[in-house]
């Protein structure tokens, strides 16, 4: 990736993580949304540290590898705590949050085995290839999840419009981003797909600070309207 | 195959979650009614239309630009030209798409108002502190 290119994404991500933060904060939901914000948090950190490890080993050292899977793989991981932290406030109503989460925490353990099982079988057990594994297992997990998550919300009329927009851009984000490692593998020879991720990671942040900024958490809205054919 | 399968998967997901978020935002205003204001401005009947939206926009190229709406409006503004494709390409195969099409433009019509009638009330808010001084 050119340099330039690569570092105004970057800025932009970092700019993005701030206001994230900066509005959760100015808006007093930072405890209430904490994993959303932890995850910011852990992302603006892994930035910070690829962009060092960049800078004094280079794109193609061993160090820069290492740190790059292991913060992805537990960026998915925290990513993945953030939508069960949404799931347990859509079934909280229901008591089924404790559910939830024991069910989020196998299936977390569920993935890591399966992601390990499979780098196990080949030859040269790397702890980068299974990182890399789990990232990829764990997205699509997440995609799936969040597709469930939203027909919850419809299911039980979600009314709160915070919560509802905050899993719609996770739905969009986790989509896009399957699809741009997709798009990765099927045509990595064209330069503009590689700078697909590291945009799309801009996304969620600046998709949940608009939420928090447009609406308190008070503000509802009407369920009926979500659903995309009225029956 | 299965980079494929999880690319035409993620596609399909992916429209989903953006007819549904851009939903979500025309939703938002849904309950709130037109001002009169509103109504003898754009010469909306009692409920906007689809064909009303262009006009409204217009109309709020002419107001004080407010920033909270600028992001909102942009994305909506979009959905309206995706139901806009839409309703040009496959609703000529099934009327169902051109009415479900008609009313989702009717809403994005809706959300633009709204943000007008804010627009006007910030306007005039303007005026007064105006003549204060």
């Amino acid at each position: 990736m050119p340099d330039r290119i690569a570092l105004v994404i970057w800025v932009l991500g970092i700019t993005a993580d701030v206001c994230l933060i900066a509005t959760s904060l100015i808006r007093g939901s930072f405890l209430k949304y904490f994993f959303l914000n932890l995850y910011v948090i852990l992302a603006m950190s892994a930035d910070l540290s690829r962009q060092f490890v960049l800078r004094t080993w280079g794109l193609n050292s061993v160090e820069y590898h290492y740190v790059y899977y292991y913060t992805d793989c537990l960026l998915t991981i925290a990513l993945f705590v953030a939508v069960i932290s949404l799931a347990s406030r859509v079934f909280a109503e229901l008591k089924l949050d404790k559910f939830v989460r024991i069910t989020a925490v196998l299936l977390l353990l569920g993935t890591a085995g399966f992601s390990y099982g499979v780098v196990a079988q080949s030859t040269q057990r790397l702890s980068t290839s299974f990182t890399n594994e789990l990232s990829q297992n764990l997205y699509f997990v997440g995609l799936v999840l969040t597709y469930l998550l939203w027909g919850a919300v419809l299911k039980l009329h979600e009314t709160r419009t915070r919560l509802v927009q905050m899993v719609l851009a996770l739905g969009l984000y986790f989509s896009a981003y399957a699809g741009s490692y997709a798009l990765v593998n099927l045509a990595s020879k064209y330069e503009a797909v590689l700078y697909l991720g590291p945009l799309l990671g801009c996304f969620l942040p600046i998709s949940w600070s608009l939420t928090m900024l447009r609406h308190s958490e008070d503000s509802r809205l009407t369920p009926a309207r979500l659903v995309a054919v009225q029956r | 195959m299965m980079a494929a399968f999880i690319l035409a998967f993620s596609l399909l997901t992916l429209l989903m979650f953006f007819v549904s978020y851009c939903r979500s935002l025309t939703a938002a205003s849904m309950h709130k009614a037109l001002t009169e204001e509103v109504l003898d401005v754009t010469g909306i009947q009692a409920k906007a239309s689809g064909r009303d939206f262009v006009r409204v926009m217009q109309l709020l190229q002419l107001c004080p630009d407010r920033h909270e709406d600028r992001s909102g409006l942009q994305i909506v503004g979009t959905y309206y030209s995706f139901l806009n494709l839409l309703d040009q390409s496959l609703a000529k195969l099934s009327p169902a798409v051109h009415t479900w099409a008609e009313e989702e433009r009717a809403g994005c019509a809706h959300f633009a108002a709204v943000a007008l009638g804010r627009r006007i009330a910030l306007n005039r808010e303007m005026l007064a502190q105006q003549v204060e001084l």
